[in-house]
């Protein structure tokens, strides 16, 4: 029965992931090379597997921008992915080092879970999808009274449907799931009347329906839905360098810095541009943070600015075709707004 | 002479250190100094890991309002309900979707059974290839069949298959009338559970009559007269009380009635058949382990066929099936928390979702587990009941 | 004289006569086998309707109809849902199964680098076969291979990082090949413990007894989902802070401990059925506790409870198709992930990709199954009392 022991250790081998105290994730992820991220199992967008496996999505994308600020690689990040109900466990036990798999950002989350949310990378609302060949004349929210509604277990979303249709006064069936393709199925086999889920999810799954042209998202968004990567509460230095990697995409794209003209910018005469990108004589700003001075190089060669982020994942250049909307930057109305990086 | 003296002297162990008792003693002690050592290191660590993520321990969750809602309740619960409730809820679909499966899978699995030793070829071939199918692929894989059949086949709401009664059936369910029970209508339950009580009294004395004077007495037909007499009786009395309500169509959905969801339906049909296969293995060979010797003397006393598979196979059968059915009764139990994969809301569901929505990881799953063991051990103690009747046939 | 006349003996059998025509040929067999009381004609009508409705169903979806190859979606669409097909059309989408066969084997592993399962397969079933195959000698030899070397070599190869390759991480496995790798490693850890366990049921400790009976009953007492849970939920819980194992690794904990549970119960009744002699008569040769069991006993318990152990076996490997819901992906999850493919999305998709994995799994169990019942039929003539 030696076979065994060799096994288990073996085993041990590659699934031990020891490391010293959690107060220190920057030295845990500088030790090992990588850094865990924890992602959705699946969800177009925001973090999905492509043909060959590799995690696509505004959420893994952050994460590579991560892995781009502390090792200058954006290539250095290994995936995890977690359901539902997996993901704050997964986190709080050490076993990923960033959550970035379109968490809500809610106080219960950020105090009694124990997480810290560093940002909104996306502002979402919850929205509904019917099928309007079905239910033609059906264009509110408000006419769903007595429809059978799919919707995702253990999520807000399961929260704030209960909470719409009790203070409209509507009745409704839950059909609930435990995973989203489970709840994609169900939806297009026809077991329920509404999809609700968040907005940008809505036309997402939509793409993966029989028949994408006969599924219309209403108009309504009936909560506030901000979505954004978490890490664990109790390292200040690490929640830092993640929520000013967020910030550093924001910046740069504010400052028209691009993964094609990062380079150039480099030389730009504008102060503000040279001290972002780390060229300014005897910087400390990179190294104070606990990574390079020229960090926000790095994380705009891995992945753009924050602009080309979403629309190669979410926006024009993807099959989602999502607008800006509330997500533009402030300066052009939108809500993305970061503090300066001086 | 001398090697007597040798037999008489203590036989030497050598060091006590080769002793099995002290060795048995130390060996414990040591297992058991590890086993505290493990206990307390594990929940060390719980403690510390817990306060350093600022994570409530304890049960005191359970009093807070859910927030979300379950389609499936046998009790009063909205989204106001507690975490307490929620879990319950949960807790009583388990017992539900575990009581109709083993029902529904014994009959289903004896039938079966029966079929593979049936003289009929064709009858033999089909009950092996049911049961050569089911036994070898997954549970789980049995429900997404059934869910994705029922789905697949059944109307939309708006062309649901009318069915006498009053029934409709579409892809949100079976609809059927719900019975409303006017003023007086506990007459008919109380006449109906007198007529049951009667029924046993009159075969009691029957079969006391028949074993003494050997007269015999048409037991069923009167046990069906006052099982179905005496409430009838009542419902005319008490001035037919009873009333339906229909289910009705509206924008979405049917409404009012009783609706058998496809979640419901498929994870029973899914449990039940695939139990079944099990059960009919093991029903086959509890019949085959009744030597023929046993039939053909049976036969040779005079006894019709039904008399003997009644009297003497049947028995003898019964005592070599119950202890393996039992554990298949335990096994469809536990398999009923597959059900998450459809969505209906059994324990593992709903606790699921409220450990997922407190954050308590440590809590819900000792719940979930706790539930479950207490419900095998009932199962296997009610099983052990019926088995110790059984083994008293044994003479 | 005539007296002797009269008591003739025949001095050799008259030829055999050929049985009545009536219990002879086609329609005897029928009479006897289909039609041999009114009842049975009955049921036999009633059989031959239920496969006469589902038999035709079946060969038109699952071959007539189905699509074997194809781009995308449209080669398994009616004109309607923007396909080819003809409208009423319903058939197996086998396209569908085809186009992601890759990643049904072997997950998202690195187009790349799949030699290396392959590899692994390839010695896994040239190891398997001829331990199976009961005249094929050195078996102890080829045992030790297997049970030794290849998880070694599998190991090297599979996870990668050293000599020259490439580390794969386990979140990158998928497919049959998790399936396969999850049930080889259970089986082969859950044997030795459940043997242990079992040994301390059995034990004259009454504390290492208890616990192997709280042990074993708490967990036959469970469902899987719950072990699962617990090893993917809680136990990160019990680790201090900072140490994490793999996911892959903590199902395969909760699945072996699960699995031992059953064997050692499997593994009780082969050590109960052995008679009080056996124990005694090594006892009285002076061979110690595990000599005992080791050269004694335990050969002729695991000769009686083949049939036991590899049902538990297929109960296992059946229930590695759980780790769905702790978010792995062996066959029955990566299939079910790809029904979600925007360019494979269609009515007929779900079902054959379900299909295709039902069959994959009822193959592996048929053939568990014959082959334990092949041994039994074989061992059994030793044991007949």
């Amino acid at each position: 029965m030696k076979h065994i022991a060799i096994g288990v250790l073996g085993a041990a081998a590659f699934g031990f992931a020891a490391s010293a105290a959690s107060a220190a994730t920057l030295d845990d992820v500088k030790a090992k090379g990588f850094i865990q991220c924890g992602v959705s199992t699946g969800l177009a967008g925001f973090s999905a597997p492509d043909d060959k496996g590799e995690w696509q999505g505004i959420d893994a994308d952050f994460c590579r921008a991560v892995a781009a600020a502390v090792f200058g690689d954006g290539t250095k990040v290994k995936f995890t992915p977690l359901s539902a109900k997996e993901r704050f466990t997964a986190l709080q036990s050490g076993e990923i080092d960033i959550l970035s798999r379109n968490t809500t950002w809610t106080i219960n989350r950020d105090t009694a879970l124990g997480l810290n949310f560093v940002g909104t990378t996306y502002y979402d609302g919850q929205g509904f999808m019917i099928n309007a060949k079905k239910l033609p004349g059906v264009n509110s929210a408000l006419q769903l009274s007595g429809a059978a509604v799919c919707v995702q277990s253990g999520t807000t979303t399961e929260l704030n449907l209960a909470d719409y249709f009790k203070s409209n006064k509507m009745e409704y069936n839950p059909v609930v799931f435990e995973k989203l393709e489970e709840v994609n199925a169900a939806y297009d086999a026809g077991r329920c009347d509404v999809y609700t889920t968040d907005q940008s999810g809505l036309y997402g799954i939509r793409l993966t329906l029989g028949a994408p042209a006969d599924h219309v998202v209403l108009p309504e968004i009936i909560s506030k839905e901000p979505l954004g990567p978490a890490v664990r509460q109790g390292d200040d230095q690490w929640y830092h360098i993640v929520k000013w990697t967020y910030f550093a995409l924001l910046d740069a794209e504010e400052l028209g810095i691009t993964k094609a003209n990062v380079d150039e910018m480099k030389n730009s005469d504008s102060p503000e541009i040279k001290r972002v990108l780390g060229q300014e004589a005897d910087t400390k700003i990179g190294t104070d943070l606990g990574v390079s001075n020229d960090w926000v190089v790095n994380i705009v060669k891995a992945v753009g600015n924050y602009g080309e982020m979403f629309e190669r994942n979410v926006g024009s250049g993807s099959p989602l075709k999502i607008a800006r909307g509330i997500n533009a930057l402030w300066t052009k109305g939108g809500l993305q707004y970061a503090p300066p990086i001086r | 002479m001398a090697s007597q003296e040798v037999l008489r002297e203590e036989p030497s162990r050598g060091s006590f250190i080769n002793d099995p008792r002290v060795r048995g003693i130390f060996f414990q002690a040591l297992v058991l100094v590890l086993l505290v050592a493990g206990v307390w290191w594990v929940t060390h660590n719980v403690i510390v890991n817990l306060a350093r993520l600022h994570i409530a321990s304890g049960f005191g969750f359970l009093k807070g309002r859910a927030g979300f809602d379950i389609s499936e309740s046998a009790i009063a619960y909205s989204s106001d309900s507690t975490y307490f409730r929620a879990i319950l809820v949960g807790f009583i679909n388990t017992v539900i979707v575990a009581v109709v499966g083993i029902i529904t899978a014994t009959i289903i699995g004896f039938i079966v059974g029966i079929g593979r030793l049936s003289r009929n070829w064709l009858i033999r071939k089909i009950c092996t290839v049911y049961v050569e199918i089911f036994r070898n692929i997954p549970p789980l894989l049995v429900i997404f069949f059934w869910y994705s059949g029922v789905l697949a086949v059944l109307p939309p709401p708006r062309e649901s298959i009318n069915l006498p009664f009053g029934s409709f059936l579409n892809q949100r369910g079976f609809y059927f009338p719900r019975a409303i029970w006017g003023e007086g209508s506990w007459l008919i339950l109380v006449a109906l559970l007198l007529g049951i009580a009667m029924a046993w009294f009159v075969a009691r004395k029957a079969r006391q009559r028949q074993m003494a004077t050997g007269q015999p007495f048409p037991v069923l037909w009167t046990s069906i007269a006052l099982i179905v007499g005496l409430p009838l009786l009542a419902y005319a009395l008490s001035g037919f009380p009873l009333s339906f309500e229909f289910p009705k169509q509206s924008t979405f959905n049917l409404v009012g009635g009783f609706q058998v969801r496809p979640e419901f339906l498929s994870l029973y049909l899914a449990l039940s058949c695939y139990t079944a296969a099990f059960i009919a293995e093991i029903v086959r060979a509890g019949i085959r382990g009744v030597s023929t010797g046993q039939t053909e003397a049976a036969a040779a006393l005079g006894l019709r066929s039904g008399s003997i598979l009644r009297l003497v196979v049947v028995p003898q059968a019964m005592r070599i099936v119950i202890p393996p059915l039992t554990s298949q009764y335990l096994n469809l139990t536990k398999n009923s928390s597959l059900a998450i994969a459809i969505g209906y809301p059994d324990l593992t569901a709903t606790a699921g979702t409220v450990l997922n929505q407190t954050g308590q990881a440590v809590e819900g799953v000792v719940i979930m587990m706790a539930v479950y063991l207490a419900l095998s051990l009932i199962t296997s103690a009610i099983m052990n009941v019926v088995n110790a009747r059984m083994a008293l046939v044994e003479r | 004289m005539q007296e002797h006349d009269m008591s003739w003996v025949r001095t050799e059998m008259t030829l055999a006569q050929p049985a009545p025509s009536s219990e002879r040929g086609l329609t005897a067999w029928i009479r006897k086998n289909l039609i041999a009381t009114t009842g049975d004609a009955i049921l036999t009508i009633v059989g031959i309707a239920l496969v006469a409705m589902i038999l035709p169903q079946i060969v038109n979806w699952a071959f007539i109809n189905a699509q074997w190859i194809g781009p995308d979606r449209s080669v398994c669409a009616t004109v309607a849902q923007g396909g080819i097909q003809p409208d009423g059309w319903t058939g197996a989408c086998w396209a569908f199964v085809n186009a992601k066969f890759g990643q049904f084997m072997f997950g998202t592993y690195p187009v790349e680098e799949r030699w290396r399962p392959i590899v692994v397969a390839i010695l896994f079933v040239a190891l398997l076969v001829p331990l199976l195959i009961p005249r094929v000698p050195r078996k102890g030899l080829n045992a030790i291979l297997l049970f030794l070397a290849l998880p070694v070599v599998a190991f090297v190869l599979l996870v990668g990082g050293m000599f020259g390759l490439p580390h794969v991480e386990t979140s990158r496995w998928g497919g049959l090949l998790v399936t396969l790798s999850l049930s080889f490693v259970g089986i082969a850890v859950s044997l030795p413990i459940g043997i242990v366990l079992a040994l301390g049921r059995r034990s004259n400790m009454p504390i290492v007894k208890l616990l192997c009976v709280i042990f074993i009953e708490t967990v036959r007492g469970i469902p899987l989902i719950t072990v699962l849970f617990f090893a993917s939920v809680m136990l990160p819980l019990f680790l201090p802070a900072g140490v994490s194992f793999d996911k892959f690794l903590r199902a395969l904990i909760g699945v072996s401990l699960f699995a031992a549970a059953y064997m050692a119960e499997v593994v009780r009744g082969g050590l109960q059925a052995i008679p009080k002699g056996q124990y005694e008569g090594a006892d009285s040769l002076g061979l110690s506790y595990w000599q005992k069991m080791g050269l004694v006993v335990m050969p002729q318990a695991l000769k009686l409870v083949i049939p036991g152990i590899v049902n538990t076996f297929i109960g296992m490997f059946k229930d590695t198709s759980l780790v769905i819901v702790i978010s792995m992906f062996d066959l029955l999850g990566i299939v079910k992930q790809n029904f979600s493919d925007a360019n494979w999305a269609t009515p007929q998709t779900a079902r054959s990709g379900l299909v295709f994995a039902a069959f994959i799994f009822w193959l592996f169990c048929f053939g568990m199954s014959r082959y334990s019942m092949y041994t039994e039929r074989r061992l059994d003539t030793g044991h007949k009392r």
